[in-house]
């Protein structure tokens, strides 16, 4: 019997659970990938380890498609793991948590295939891997190098697991609104109205002028609050402003050389952030630190994945 | 152990006893490296262990390296197992300065021993060319290469390059993955360091799934067998030519065979490192498809090798190379995962198709071309302008290249206005490696004229090293003005390439241009055409302060970087031609020229340095040019000369001239050079007999002005100064 969307979600819990990670929950701002989760954009940067779960609801408006492709949506699911530091068996704990899922490698071809990671946006990249299940891309696997413009030291592994396509696989189906979220209720029941009308909204609807005037109160807003050393709104403000920009990009609002602009302005506001967070952590003299003493302590084989290489 | 290694390891204790030398394997043990990088990773690790062996005095056999995914590995034989003795020898001061009258060291030579470490009594005097001086010698014994390689080892790793690295967990240490174990062993013996926190030794790892946990290596010479045991094929070569026999095998029994990309093969050869050919089908109602979108879809995205027929055309299948691992289920998901995306490129087909090809140009202005230079849409109106002007010069008595076209100046301007606007369709924009095919492709189901849609085609050709070229004229004629137009605005912008960023591909469109102008057989000149892409750009822009700021002077430098930008692609073309590297620089010498003329004229002088004639012309040459090269231009008055030797030389020459120019014209450098060649003799009659620095002005003037004349004259092919020999 396969696993159901929630079982899928349920069992990574359970799984990185054991790994010793928070399981988070989503954000409350859209946002267009996990990576922007303070639970990690944030928590990957500065000194202090950190082992983090959750699922992301993600919005790309440009690839919304009425609900009409199998492949594509406005909104898709990720799972996002952030180790920090990357352990040394990174690769063999993700490599076990498909086991969970009943992917056994020695009936699928599983590789490691080179790919990059850059979110301009975020002044981050890493470099990395997506990962193929019988020539399916499943999950994005990057060492981050920089963050916000900082240098990551340590390095955060982040694994991204797309999860519709993982439960398609699981389950055996072509079409994502076909795939089984729980008890029989199926992707499309759920998601294929919305999926439609965010759709009509991003490509015909949505008011070009309001979003530009929306973007530039919520930039002011952001820098306010960065000014006050006040990251949480300050950063809630960034991501609104990205996901404005996703929505003009999708309702072909935005010219080449705009469009450089646009990105500049949301890089320069998740910087300060970036940079703001770090002057508070550094304030509070990194607690995590010490946290993390005390977990080597008492959970030692924990410890030893923690150390890093 | 068994018998059987027991005593080869017993003939290699003897061996190694016997020589002195041992062989060495180095195996570095990572998380997946990309496969792009695989290659120059290992020629960098071969380069850097001959470098290591070298500085330290290390004598070796061979070297050889061999690698997958997950490990570059150095094997190297006959490694000696002890370095060279090192002999050093200092020279101090003189023997006088040294010693005083009763031969007692002198403070210098006190000063000079200390600072040497040895002592004052083993200095040795030794008479040189420049008198007796005293040496300190010291004597280094080698020491074992065990101990001398558990130093240059881990350098040789930290100092390997990638064109990326990246650092992991806690560590400061850069490398193009995370490496998780070192294998050295030197015969049978471990050499032991430790690289990026990881301790060498001799367990080595097998295949990440059919062969999980360690392996441990006996020896240089057991590495390739124990790993093919544990499913792990180190040789690159070897697993290239299984996965070729594999790929092939399946295709004929998915009735059909392979079509197999060198440089597809390649990447997957780094993708795996137990290959496992696994053939899929897919929906024969994908078929309708453009060959290239199924063949991109599933080549470049997915990694497979389309199955063809007889005929060369597609079958509905393809094989797949997994890792070790093939069976029902990887079948099954790769054929799922082949129908979403070939069900991906039929929506965007034929949602392309519900608007004709030309009424995407105006979203030309949407889409960026250079930072600066403005939009696609502007970018098309220069093409155009260029293109006509192409079109104009290509049919110019002196550039009959192209054969005469009916209506070929409409089919130019036609398909330079279309040929961009690929760019705006959802397939391009998915497969952007299918710019110029689709565009091809939705100008004939738009219904442009069949010739209209094969220069949108060809006109991104070359689009690759060994590409094809284009063949139709009006294919060529916007191959070339879309390729000159983009170097001279990146040159304009201040973009040039350095080293190995080249991320407008300006090297591979410049080289594509003298290309195209070869296989053409366009005699047009690069100083022209590089002029009139620069023109495109108009006069200085004003700029935010709205003062037109002075760029001419701008504008000359760029000019001449772009010209010696085309001489340098166009000194590749001749080095691949066979001309010489002097032969090259001769005729490179007054800029790249037109390429037509300028590889004829390499041809001819390198063929003509094989002949006796060579030697008298490069001897006249050196006489003239000595006195020539500086000389004015100015008008040779007959009636100036005084001596006979001067008239006969100019007789001579402008005999000489009257042939020679009518040869130069037919292209017929041979024969021209010949005949500057036969002017030896009046030149050296002309030296012998005349001096040219008179104290007459007006008779100096005139000889230094015919000196000139025959100088300009002996190079008109090529700079024979440049010219190596006889």
């Amino acid at each position: 019997m396969a696993l159901s969307f929630q079982a899928v979600v349920q069992a990574l819990d359970a799984f990185w659970a054991e790994q010793g990670c928070v399981i988070a929950q989503p954000y409350d701002v859209e946002v267009g990938a996990g990576t922007m989760n303070p639970a990690t954009y944030l928590r990957a940067l500065g000194p202090e380890p950190w082992r983090v779960a959750y699922v992301e609801p993600s919005r790309r408006p440009a690839d919304g498609r009425y609900g009409e492709n199998p492949n594509r949506l406005y909104q898709h699911n990720q799972y996002q793991v952030i180790l920090k530091p990357s352990p040394p068996d990174v690769q063999e704990l993700y490599l076990e948590s498909l086991r969970r899922l009943g992917v056994n490698p020695l009936e699928h071809d599983i590789r490691f295939v080179e790919d990059n990671w850059e979110a301009p946006t975020l002044g981050a990249w890493g470099l990395g891997w997506e990962v193929w299940l019988d020539g399916l891309e499943i999950t994005q696997f990057t060492y981050f190098q920089q963050v916000g413009g900082f240098d990551c030291r340590p390095v955060s592994a982040e694994l991204t697991y797309g999860l519709e396509r993982l439960a398609a696989y699981i389950q055996g189906k072509d079409n994502v609104f076909d795939i089984e979220w729980g008890h029989g209720i199926t992707f499309g029941e759920l998601f294929k109205g919305f999926e439609y009308e965010q759709s009509v909204y991003a490509f015909e609807l949505a008011d070009v002028a309001s979003l530009r005037q929306w973007f530039e109160g919520f930039e002011r807003e952001a820098v306010r609050c960065l000014d006050r050393g006040l990251v949480a709104p300050g950063y809630d403000y960034v991501l609104k402003c990205s996901h404005l920009f996703n929505l003009l990009d999708a309702r072909g609002a935005v010219s080449v050389a705009e469009r450089t602009r646009y990105l500049g302005r949301v890089r320069v506001i998740a910087r300060r952030a970036a940079e703001a967070w770090l002057k508070q952590r550094e304030d509070l003299g990194f607690p995590l630190l010490r946290r993390g003493d005390e977990a080597r302590e008492a959970v030692p084989a924990a410890a030893e994945r923690g150390e890093g290489a | 152990m068994t018998r059987s290694t027991a005593s080869v390891r017993g003939l290699v204790d003897r061996y190694i006893e016997a020589t002195g030398r041992a062989d060495l394997l180095l195996e570095i043990g990572t998380e997946e490296i990309p496969a792009r990088f695989i290659d120059g990773a290992l020629e960098g690790l071969a380069a850097a262990a001959r470098g290591t062996f070298a500085e330290h005095g290390l004598e070796f056999g061979a070297v050889r390296t061999m690698g997958t995914p997950r490990r570059l590995a150095l094997c190297v034989t006959d490694l000696r197992l002890r370095q060279e003795d090192r002999v050093t020898e200092v020279r101090g001061p003189s023997r006088q300065a040294a010693f005083d009258a009763e031969g007692r060291p002198t403070r210098a030579a006190l000063g000079f021993a200390r600072a040497q470490g040895v002592d004052v009594a083993d200095l040795e005097v030794r008479s040189t060319p420049a008198g007796d001086y005293v040496f300190a010698v010291r004597r280094e014994a080698g020491r074992p290469a065990a101990q001398v390689l558990a130093e240059g080892l881990p350098e040789l790793v930290a100092r390997l390059e990638f064109p990326r690295t990246m650092r992991w967990g806690r560590g400061d240490f850069a490398f193009v993955r995370p490496i998780h174990w070192v294998v050295a062993l030197l015969g049978k013996d471990e050499v032991r360091f430790s690289v990026a926190g990881v301790a060498s030794g001799r367990c080595s790892r097998g295949h990440r799934f059919l062969h999980p946990g360690p392996v441990e290596i006996d020896g240089p010479s057991a590495y390739v067998a124990t790993m093919e045991a544990a499913r792990v094929l180190v040789d690159p070569a070897a697993r290239r030519e299984r996965i070729r026999s594999q790929v092939e095998a399946a295709a004929r029994a998915a009735g059909g065979r392979a079509a197999v990309d060198e440089t597809l093969l390649t990447e997957v050869t780094h993708l795996v490192e137990w290959p496992e050919a696994v053939t899929g089908r897919f929906d024969e109602a994908f078929l309708d498809l453009p060959e290239a979108v199924l063949v991109t879809v599933m080549r470049h995205h997915q990694r497979y090798f389309p199955v063809v027929d007889e005929a060369g055309r597609l079958l509905p299948a393809f094989v797949t190379v997994a890792n070790g691992i093939a069976g029902q289920a990887v079948r099954l998901g790769n054929e799922g995962v082949l129908r979403a995306r070939l069900a991906d490129a039929r929506f965007f087909h034929d949602e392309d198709l519900k608007a004709p090809l030309a009424e995407r140009v105006e979203r030309l202005g949407e889409v960026g071309f250079v930072e600066g230079l403005g939009s696609m849409r502007d970018k098309v109106e220069r093409v155009r302008t260029l293109a006509r002007h192409l079109v104009e010069a290509a049919g110019h008595p002196d550039a009959a290249g192209l054969p005469a076209a009916s209506g070929l100046p409409a089919v130019v301007d036609r398909a330079a206005l279309l040929c961009k606007a690929d760019l705006v369709t959802q397939m391009v924009r998915e497969l952007p490696e299918l710019e110029g095919v689709m565009g091809r492709e939705y100008a004939l189901k738009s219904g442009e004229d069949p010739a209209v849609a094969q220069a949108i085609f060809e006109h991104t050709l070359p689009r690759f090293a060994g590409d094809a070229l284009p063949d139709s004229p009006a294919g060529t004629i916007l191959a070339l003005a879309d390729k000159l137009d983009t170097v001279a605005a990146c040159f304009a912008a201040g973009i040039r390439p350095t080293g190995s960023q080249d991320p407008y591909g300006l090297r591979r469109q410049a080289l594509g241009v003298v290309q195209v102008l070869l296989k053409a057989g366009l005699p047009l000149d690069l100083a022209d055409l590089v002029d009139r892409a620069l023109a495109g750009f108009g006069p200085a822009a004003p700029n935010a302060e709205g003062t037109a700021p002075d760029r001419e002077p701008d504008r000359a430098s760029v000019r001449r970087d772009l010209l010696e930008f085309f001489s340098a692609r166009l000194r590749t073309v001749l080095d691949e031609a066979g001309i010489s590297y002097d032969v090259a620089d001769a005729v490179l010498d007054r800029g790249p020229g037109a390429p037509v003329v300028t590889l004829a004229r390499a041809r001819a002088l390198q063929e003509f340095k094989d002949r006796p004639a060579f030697a008298d012309l490069k001897a006249a040459y050196i006489r003239v040019s000595g006195l020539g090269e500086k000389a004015p231009h100015a008008r040779v008055a007959a009636e100036r000369f005084t001596e006979p030797a001067e008239r006969a030389l100019w007789d001579a020459f402008q005999q000489a001239w009257a042939g020679g120019a009518r040869a130069l014209e037919r292209g017929d450098y041979g024969a021209y050079l010949e005949t500057m060649a036969a002017l030896r003799p009046e030149v050296d009659r002309f030296f012998d007999g005349v001096l040219v620095m008179t104290d007459d002005p007006a008779v100096r003037e005139n000889r230094l002005a015919l000196l000139r004349r025959v100088l300009e004259a002996m190079n008109a092919v090529g700079h024979v100064g440049k010219l190596v020999g006889p």
